[in-house]
């Protein structure tokens, strides 16, 4: 089913309504308009995939719900809260970066590129979320550290560098620096195209059994057979906007939209 | 007249040649420390969004690359006391003078050099670092600085040998600083080669040691678990990875 335009917002958040919402968002750069009016929900526990083309907005859609840039127009709400503005009589009014770092702790994001700090060791990059946000003492966050990196299966690699690192196992490490912020929502970034193709397993293998333990997650991805495994919801994003949104035996065995259909039928 | 070895090797162990190899190096060290200072701020004025910080920069840089150091020298040791009464009091050594002036000069010149560090770092960098919720003082002390370091410290290397050296402008300003102990040698006894070969081994040992000093600190930033000793070869591949 495709969106039925903007709903009302709810005043006071339940665990049924949605973790992270997104209403009439637009974004321009330039002369460019990359996002139309993006409506989208995720609820607790869910996991949707996001596809598209490239350029069709979907990364410029989680940078702006990652707080990294401002929104043209639109709100964003965690937990039914507004985030990343401050509401005024005269309307909302973007949030300085020192107010935005404290409102990103609890969006966690992964990178196409993985984006490791190469000056830090594998358990220290899990770390400095922990130590430098939270404030968290030393000994304490290394433990978190490494029982994060036991669970994307590299414990073994803590005292490594980024560069000592295959491309897998930086994105894995990834993975474990914005999961030990415990954060609401995590958002992935094309996680796995960056990858070498025998590399990309391993990390979809950390991402469906941090799924199946029940992480809210926004996956943009171009891995069809992955969305269509893992995903509760798979969206068709397009020119800006979400052209289709439905379950993922719906949205690949019987799509409604013809833009659905051209799109599946070169990725398939 | 011939090179007399004795005289030489007296003036080689002669405290005064000590003493002004010590004011050279720690001249050099203080206005080193105060040009990373001065330009790192400048270096952020020139990478800010504001017009304001940009223009004060870009006017620093210009103003301090255009005068020769020799005169600022001798502008602050001789003009500003005529300005300032405050500069006539005693606390105003050629030693404060010197480091002072050196220290603002190179402060354009490393300005340039922290700015292009920076410049250098990966944008996404920063972005993992805000994504994770960091102020933008903690992006930049915990992220970008402790890489544009690496990339800042060859050239700064330079920079430090190169103020080892201006150091000896200060003798327009009376500081006995290790050419001037020279000088004022040669000027009583006329024994040029003598005083100036001394001369020429303090500033080889200094620049030896420094030279070590770098290639040590450099070491510190290689980022591997590996042996520290091993030096880092420009055919490995980088980012990838390298296999386990």
């Amino acid at each position: 089913m495709t969106h039925s335009g903007p709903e009302p917002m709810p005043e006071t958040w339940s665990t049924n309504d949605p973790v992270l919402s997104v209403r009439n968002l637009h974004k321009s750069y330039q002369d460019q308009h990359v996002l139309r009016g993006v409506e989208f929900d995720i609820h607790q526990g869910q996991v949707k995939a996001v596809l598209g083309p490239s350029g069709s907005g979907k990364s410029t859609m989680l940078r702006l719900m990652a707080l990294l840039e401002p929104a043209d127009d639109g709100e964003i709400r965690l937990r039914g809260r507004r985030i990343g503005v401050r509401e005024k009589a005269n309307g909302a009014v973007a949030l300085p970066e020192r107010e935005l770092a404290k409102e990103r702790r609890n969006i966690g994001m992964v990178f196409q590129k993985f984006n490791l700090f190469p000056h830090l060791t594998a358990c220290r990059n899990v770390m400095l979320g922990l130590t430098s946000v939270k404030g968290i003492h030393h000994k304490e966050a290394e433990e978190q550290a490494m029982a994060m990196l036991q669970r994307v299966g590299l414990s073994h690699r803590a005292g490594h560098f980024p560069s000592e690192l295959s491309g897998g196992q930086q994105q894995r490490v990834a993975i474990a620096r914005a999961l030990v912020m415990n954060p609401d929502v995590l958002l992935f970034d094309e996680p796995t195209s960056a990858l070498d193709p025998e590399l990309v397993g391993e990390v979809l293998d950390v991402m469906e059994s941090l799924a199946n333990d029940g992480m809210t997650m926004i996956v943009v991805t171009h891995e069809v057979r992955f969305a269509r495994r893992v995903a509760d919801e798979v969206t068709l994003f397009d020119s800006g906007v979400i052209v289709e949104q439905a379950t993922p035996d719906e949205f690949f065995d019987n799509p409604q939209h013809q833009r659905t259909r051209k799109f599946l039928s070169h990725v398939h | 007249m011939e090179f007399d070895v004795n005289i030489f090797v007296q003036q080689l162990v002669n405290p005064s040649y000590v003493s002004g190899a010590f004011l050279s190096v720690a001249v050099a060290v203080l206005s080193l420390i105060l040009a990373t200072a001065i330009g790192f701020a400048v270096a952020l004025g020139r990478t800010s969004r504001s017009r304001i910080a940009q223009g004060v920069a870009g006017i620093y840089t210009w103003f301090f690359r255009a005068i020769p150091a020799l005169l600022v020298l001798l502008i602050i040791w001789n003009a500003l006391p005529q300005l300032f009464p405050v500069l006539r009091q005693d606390w105003f050594s050629p030693f404060i003078a010197a480091f002072i002036g050196l220290g603002i000069v190179e402060a354009a010149f490393m300005a340039e050099i922290i700015r292009s560090a920076l410049l250098s770092i990966d944008e996404g960098q920063a972005l993992a670092g805000r994504a994770l919720g960091m102020s933008p003082v903690k992006v930049m002390l915990k992220v970008v600085l402790p890489q544009a370091i690496r990339t800042a410290l060859p050239p700064t290397g330079n920079e430090f040998i190169g103020l080892v050296k201006f150091s000896s402008l200060a003798s327009v300003i009376s500081l006995q600083e290790l050419l001037t102990t020279a000088q004022v040698g040669v000027n009583i006894t006329f024994r040029y080669a003598e005083y100036y070969a001394a001369a020429i081994v303090y500033y080889l040992i200094i620049v030896s040691l420094l030279t070590l000093l770098q290639s040590y600190v450099e070491k510190k930033f290689v980022w591997t678990s590996r042996s520290k000793s091993k030096k880092p070869s420009i055919l490995e591949p980088v980012g990838q990875g390298v296999q386990p």
